[in-house]
C-alpha cells in the first residue's frame, strides 16, 4: 500500500481507536455471553446472506441485457430441486439460530440467579450477593441498598465478581435500567417489579442511563456505575454512610418531583421500607398500598360498598392527573360488618364528615380542575374541595 | 367576554396556543402559508377549481384516487423528512456542553411526528395508492367494488394528516414517541393536546385505511375477470391481497387501543394508568399486535412490486410463482405470532421469550425463499437496467442486510443489549427505506407510463437513485455503529465527544437524501415539461406482462373496452404470444359508478370532530358528528350513483388509441 493510501485510512483509524464499543466489549460476565450471542448469530446467518449478496451481483452483471453470451431462457421458472434448496437452506440456519435462541435466551433470564461469575468461575455460594433496589423518578436514579442502609441518587456502585441482585421498579413512567458494560437491559415500571442478576468483572467506571424515552428530562437521566474491589467498595459505603442525610418517606416524595440533569446524591440512612412502598405505590402517608388491595381481592373483596372504595387506592390519579370529562372521586360512606350484612340498613353508620380527599405529605392538591363548561353536558358538579 | 363563555366557545384552545414564541415554527408557518396562498391565487388564476372538485376531489375512479394517495405521500413525505432532517442536525451539534438548537419540548414533538408521519401518511399512502391505481386494471376489472367508499377512505386519510398538520401551527403534537406508551402518554404526564391530536389524527386516518383494506379485498376476490383464478393474479395482486387481509385483521386492534387510551385521558377510566388496575403493558401488547403486521402491511406490496418489476425487466417469467404465494400467506400468518419481540425487555419469562423469539426467525424462511425467487428470475434472463430494476438491485442488497438485524434482535439475549439503541434504528430504517421506500420508487418508475402516458425523466431519476442509495448507507451505517457503543435512540444532548464524528456521518447522509427527494422532484418537473419526448403511446413502454399493460396509457375511465379473458398467469405476455388481436368494433355503452362530493364532506366533518375533541371545543365536536350522520343518511337518498358511458364516447377513445398505435408501428 502506497503511502497516500495510508493516509487516507488515517481518519477512518482515529474514528475507529477513539470509540469504546462497550456492546463487544463488556466488563460484565452477562454482558460477554449476550455479545457472544450478538457475535454467533450474525456469523450464522452471514452463511447464507454473503452468498445471496454475491449472487445478486454476479447475476446482476451476467445477465445484463448487452451480454449476449449469457443463455436466455424466458419460460424458465420452475426447479423442484432449487425449490428444495431455497427453503431448506434458510430452515437448516433457522433450525440452528433456534436452538442457540431457546438456550441462550433460558441461561440469559435476568430473572435467573447467577450460577457463574466468570467463563471459568462459579459462584462463591458462601458470599452472599449485592442487593440493590432501584427506582426509575423523573428524570433520576434512586438506588437503595437494603443490606447497607444507604441510598444513592445517580450513583452506582458494586464490587468486582459479586453477583448483584437488581430489583427493578419506578415511580411515574416506564423506563429501561441498562448499563451496557454490565448487562443488558430491563424495563423499570411503575407498580410492578423487574430482576436484573449481573456480575462486574474489571474494575472501573461504566455508563448507565435509561433505554426507554420517558419525557423532557430523559437525556439527562444517566448515571455513572462503579466496578470497584472490595477496599473500595467498603469505603464507597463509608464514605456514603458518613455524609449524612437520610431518605425517609417525606424526603423521597420530595425527591420524586419531576427534576433534570440531577447531580450525584447520598443518603446515609434510608427508611428500610421505602422500597417496598415505591413498588406499591402507597409512599404518601393514608395510601392503600397494592399489595393490600390484592390481599382484599384475594379475599373477596369488600364486597357492594368495596366497588366504590377507590380513594385511599390514588397514587397519581389525581396527584397529578385529571381528565376532561372524568367522574369526581368517591368514597365508602359505610361497609358491611357482620351486624349490618348486605341487605339490611347501613343507615346507622354515618359518613365522615370531612369527604374530602386523604392527602399526603409533601403533595400538593390536584391543580388540574375540569373545564367549567363540562357541566354544560354533565350538569354541575359538587366541588371536591371543602 | 366572560371567561366561562370563551371556554365553552373555544374550550381549552386560546392565543397562547399558537406557538408564535418558537421562532423555528414561525419561520416554517411563514414559509408554508406563503406557499399555500401561491398555489390557492394559481388556481383561482388558472380556474382549476372547477377541474379538479369535478373530475378529482370528487372522483371515484380508483386511478385517479391511487394518484391522489401518491401526491399525498409524496407531500406528507416532505414534512417528514424536514423532519429527520431537524433530528440529524440536533444530534449532530449537540456535544460538548451545547444544547444543540431545539429544546426538548421541540425536539421530543419532532421525533414523535416523523414517526408517525412516515408510517402512516407517507408509507401507508404511497403503498395503498399503488394498490388502489395496480390492482383493478392488473385483474381486469373496471374499478373498484366499492368506488364511492375508496373516495371516502382517501379523503378520512387526508383528514387525519392535516390533523398532524395543524398540530404543528395550532397547539403542539404528542412528545411521547411514535406509539404513544403509557403511562407517559395518559393525562397525568401528558396533559397537553399534543396526544389528543396523536388519537384522533389516527383514528380518523384508520377509518380510511380499514375501509380501504375491506374495499381491495371485494374487489381482488369478487372482480377478477373470466379465467384469472386465485393462482393465475399477478404476484402484486397476492401481496395486496394479503396486505389488506392484514389491514382488516389488524387496524381494528390499533382502533380499539386508541379508543381505550382516549376513554382514559377524556373520562377517566383506568385500562393503561399505573393504579386501579391499569395495566400499561396491556397497551404495549395490544399496540404491537397491530403494529407487528402493519410492517408486514407496508413490505408485502413492495414485494409485489419487486416481483413484477424483475420478471418484466428480466424479460422471464417469475421464478417459483406457487412459492411466492405461499411465502407471502405464510408470511401474512405468521406475523400475527411476533409482536411481543417489540419489548423481550419487559420481564416476560424465558420461554415466552424463546417463543417469538423463534417465530420471529421462522419468519425469515420465506422472506429469504422470496429472496432466492427473485435471484434465480434474474438467472438466465435478459436484465434491463431500467430505473426500477435499479432500485430492485438496491432493495435486494440493503434488504438483506436488515434482514439479518432484524433476526438478530430476534434473539432475546442480544435484543437485551441493542433494544432501544441506535441499532435498532439503522435495522428498521434499513428494511423499511430499504424494503418498502425502494419499492415504492420502484413502482412509481414502473407504473408512472401507465398513469400519465409519458416514462419518467431518466437522468434525474439515476441522479436521484445514487443520492438516496448513498445517503442511506451514509445515514445508517454509522447507527449501526453507534449502537454497538450502547448509544440508545431518542437523546437530545450527549457528553461523549468521541460519539460525535459518527453523528455528522449519519448527517451527511441525512443530507444526501434530501438532494435525492429534491432530484425525485426535479425529475417529476422535467418528465412533465419533456412529456412530447418521453411519451409512450403504445401502453406497453417495458414489454411488459400483466393485464395492466394490455390498455392504453394513460387507461381510459373505464380501464377495458371488453373485458379480458385469461389463460395464463403473466396474460399480457401470453396474449401478445398468441399473436392477440385488438377489437375494433362491437363497442357497447359502459356502465359505471357517478363522481360525488360525499367522501371529502363526509371527512371534512369527521376532522372537524377530531378538531373539537382535541380542544375540548364540545360544541364543535357534537354539531360535526351530528352533521356526519346526517349527510351519511342524505347520501343514502341519492339515486344518481352509476352512468353509462355512450358506446359513441367508448368508439371514439378506442378509435383514438387505434390511431396512435397505428402511429407507432
Amino acid at each position: 500500500m502506497s503511502r497516500f493510501k495510508i493516509l487516507a485510512l488515517l481518519p477512518l483509524a482515529v474514528a475507529l481507536s477513539g470509540c469504546n464499543y462497550v456492546v463487544l466489549a463488556p466488563a460484565g460476565d452477562i454482558a460477554a455471553q449476550q455479545r457472544d450471542l450478538v457475535i454467533i448469530s450474525t456469523v450464522l446467518m452471514l452463511l447464507i446472506v454473503v452468498p445471496v449478496m454475491a449472487l445478486t451481483v454476479l447475476f446482476a452483471w451476467r445477465y445484463r441485457q448487452s451480454n449476449t453470451d449469457a443463455r436466455y431462457e424466458p419460460e424458465w421458472d420452475h426447479s423442484t430441486s432449487l425449490e428444495l434448496v431455497i427453503w431448506s437452506a434458510p430452515l437448516l440456519i433457522i433450525v440452528c439460530l433456534g436452538a442457540l435462541t431457546w438456550m441462550g435466551t433460558h441461561l440469559l433470564d435476568p430473572y435467573r440467579t447467577l450460577g457463574r461469575i466468570h467463563a471459568d468461575r462459579a459462584v462463591d455460594q458462601s458470599k452472599a450477593p449485592l442487593e440493590v433496589d432501584v427506582v426509575a423518578l423523573d428524570w433520576k436514579w434512586l438506588f437503595i441498598y437494603p443490606d447497607y442502609g444507604i441510598a444513592t441518587v445517580n450513583d452506582l456502585a458494586a464490587p468486582v465478581d459479586r453477583p448483584i441482585n437488581f430489583r427493578i421498579t419506578a415511580s411515574s413512567v416506564m423506563n429501561s435500567f441498562y448499563i451496557p458494560a454490565l448487562a443488558g437491559q430491563i424495563y423499570a415500571m411503575p407498580g410492578m417489579e423487574t430482576k436484573l442478576h449481573a456480575v462486574v468483572n474489571h474494575a472501573g467506571t461504566y455508563r448507565g442511563f435509561s433505554a426507554n424515552y420517558s419525557g423532557a428530562g430523559f437525556s439527562g437521566m444517566h448515571f455513572n456505575f462503579q466496578g470497584l474491589d472490595d477496599k473500595g467498595f467498603d469505603a464507597w459505603i463509608a464514605s456514603a454512610k458518613s455524609g449524612g442525610g437520610s431518605l425517609g418517606r417525606a424526603e423521597y416524595l420530595q425527591l420524586e418531583k419531576p427534576s433534570q440533569n440531577e447531580p450525584v446524591r447520598r443518603y446515609g440512612t434510608v427508611d428500610s421500607d421505602l422500597y417496598r412502598l415505591i413498588l406499591n405505590m402507597c409512599v404518601e402517608t393514608g395510601k392503600m398500598c397494592q399489595s393490600e388491595m390484592m390481599a382484599i381481592d384475594a379475599k373477596g373483596g369488600l364486597g357492594h360498598e368495596g366497588l366504590n372504595n377507590t380513594l385511599p387506592l390514588a397514587y397519581d390519579k389525581y396527584a397529578r392527573r385529571g381528565t376532561a370529562l372524568g367522574p369526581e372521586p368517591t368514597f365508602v360512606a359505610g361497609t358491611c360488618t357482620p351486624d349490618a350484612p348486605q341487605g339490611r340498613t347501613t343507615a346507622s353508620i354515618t359518613a365522615p364528615v370531612d369527604t374530602a380527599p386523604l392527602l399526603g405529605a409533601g403533595l400538593k392538591r390536584p391543580t388540574f380542575t375540569p373545564l367549567k363548561s363540562s357541566s354544560f353536558f354533565l350538569g354541575q358538579r359538587p366541588k371536591s374541595d371543602s | 367576554m366572560s371567561p366561562d363563555l370563551l371556554k365553552l366557545i373555544f374550550g381549552r384552545l386560546t392565543i397562547e396556543s399558537l406557538p408564535l414564541h418558537e421562532p423555528i415554527v414561525v419561520g416554517t408557518f411563514a414559509v408554508v402559508a406563503t406557499g399555500g396562498l401561491v398555489m390557492l391565487a394559481g388556481l383561482t388564476y388558472f380556474r382549476l377549481w372547477g377541474y379538479l372538485w369535478s373530475e378529482w376531489f370528487t372522483s371515484v375512479d380508483h386511478k385517479r384516487i391511487g394518484i391522489m394517495y401518491m401526491i399525498l405521500g409524496i407531500v406528507m413525505l416532505l414534512r417528514g423528512f424536514a423532519d429527520a432532517l431537524m433530528m440529524r442536525l440536533q444530534q449532530a451539534l449537540a456535544f460538548g456542553g451545547s444544547e444543540g438548537y431545539l429544546n426538548s419540548h421541540h425536539y421530543d414533538q419532532v421525533f414523535t411526528a416523523h414517526g408517525v408521519i412516515m408510517i402512516f401518511f407517507v408509507a401507508m399512502p404511497l403503498v395503498t395508492g399503488l394498490m388502489n391505481f395496480v390492482v383493478p386494471l392488473q385483474i381486469g376489472a373496471r374499478d373498484v367494488s366499492f368506488p364511492f367508499l375508496n373516495n371516502f377512505s382517501f379523503w378520512m386519510t387526508v383528514g387525519g394528516a392535516v390533523l398532524v398538520m395543524a398540530s404543528l401551527f395550532i397547539g403542539e403534537f404528542a412528545r411521547t414517541g411514535w406509539l404513544a406508551y403509557p403511562p407517559l402518554s395518559n393525562i397525568g404526564y401528558s396533559p397537553d393536546v399534543g396526544v389528543d391530536y396523536y388519537i384522533w389524527g389516527l383514528q380518523v386516518a384508520g377509518v380510511g385505511t380499514t375501509l380501504s383494506g375491506i374495499n381491495l379485498i371485494c374487489t381482488i376476490v369478487k372482480l377478477r375477470c373470466p379465467g384469472m383464478t386465485m393462482m393465475r393474479m399477478p404476484v402484486f395482486t397476492w401481496t395486496a391481497l394479503c396486505t389488506n387481509v392484514l389491514i382488516v385483521a389488524s387496524f381494528p386492534v390499533l382502533t380499539v387501543v386508541l379508543a381505550l387510551l382516549s376513554l382514559d385521558r377524556y373520562v377517566g377510566t383506568n385500562f393503561f394508568t399505573n393504579d386501579f388496575g391499569g395495566s400499561p403493558m396491556m397497551y404495549v401488547n395490544l399496540i404491537w399486535i397491530w403494529g407487528h403486521p402493519e410492517v408486514y402491511i407496508l413490505v408485502l406490496p413492495a414485494f409485489g412490486i419487486f416481483s413484477e418489476v424483475t420478471s418484466t425487466f428480466s424479460g422471464k417469467r417469475l421464478f417459483g410463482y406457487t412459492s411466492m404465494v405461499y411465502a407471502t400467506v405464510v408470511i401474512t400468518i405468521l406475523s400475527y405470532l411476533v409482536w411481543l419481540h417489540h419489548f423481550f425487555t419487559m420481564g416476560s419469562g424465558a420461554s415466552v421469550n424463546s417463543f417469538f423469539g423463534i417465530t420471529t426467525m421462522i419468519i425469515s424462511i420465506p422472506t429469504g425463499a422470496k429472496m432466492f425467487n427473485w435471484l434465480f428470475t434474474m438467472y438466465r434472463g435478459r436484465i434491463r437496467f431500467e430505473l426500477p430494476m435499479m432500485w430492485t438491485i438496491a432493495f435486494m442488497l440493503t434488504f438483506v442486510l436488515g434482514g439479518m438485524t432484524g433476526v438478530l434482535l430476534a434473539v432475546p439475549p442480544a435484543d437485551f443489549v441493542l433494544h432501544n439503541s441506535l441499532f435498532l434504528i439503522a435495522h428498521f430504517h434499513n428494511v423499511i427505506i430499504g424494503g418498502v421506500v425502494f419499492g415504492a420508487f420502484a413502482g412509481i418508475g414502473y407504473w408512472f407510463p401507465k398513469a400519465f402516458g409519458f416514462k419518467l425523466d431518466p437522468f434525474w431519476g439515476k441522479l436521484s437513485f445514487w443520492f438516496w442509495v448513498t445517503g442511506f448507507y451514509l445515514a445508517f451505517m454509522p447507527l449501526y455503529v453507534l449502537g454497538l457503543m450502547g448509544v440508545t435512540r431518542r437523546l437530545r444532548v450527549f457528553d461523549d465527544p468521541s460519539l460525535q464524528i459518527w453523528f455528522i456521518v449519519a448527517g451527511i447522509g441525512a443530507f444526501l437524501v434530501f438532494l435525492g427527494i429534491l432530484s425525485m422532484l426535479m425529475q417529476f418537473a422535467v418528465s412533465f415539461l419533456r412529456r412530447e419526448q418521453l411519451k409512450d403511446v403504445t401502453g406497453d413502454p417495458w414489454d411488459a406482462r400483466t393485464l395492466e399493460w394490455a390498455t392504453s396509457s394513460p387507461p381510459p375511465a373505464y380501464n377495458f373496452a371488453f373485458t379480458p379473458v385469461v389463460h395464463d398467469n403473466d396474460a399480457w405476455w401470453d396474449m401478445k404470444k398468441r399473436g392477440y388481436q385488438r377489437p375494433l368494433t362491437g363497442f357497447k355503452p359502459i356502465h359505471m359508478p357517478s363522481s360525488t362530493g360525499t367522501g371529502i364532506i363526509l371527512a371534512g366533518f369527521a376532522t372537524a370532530m377530531g378538531f373539537g375533541l382535541i380542544w375540548y371545543i364540545w360544541w364543535l365536536a357534537a354539531a360535526s358528528f351530528i352533521a356526519m350522520l346526517a349527510v351519511g343518511i342524505g347520501h343514502t337518498f341519492n339515486y344518481h350513483r352509476d352512468f353509462d358511458i355512450p358506446a359513441d364516447d367508448v368508439i371514439r377513445a378506442e378509435d383514438a388509441r387505434t390511431k396512435l398505435l397505428a402511429g407507432a408501428k
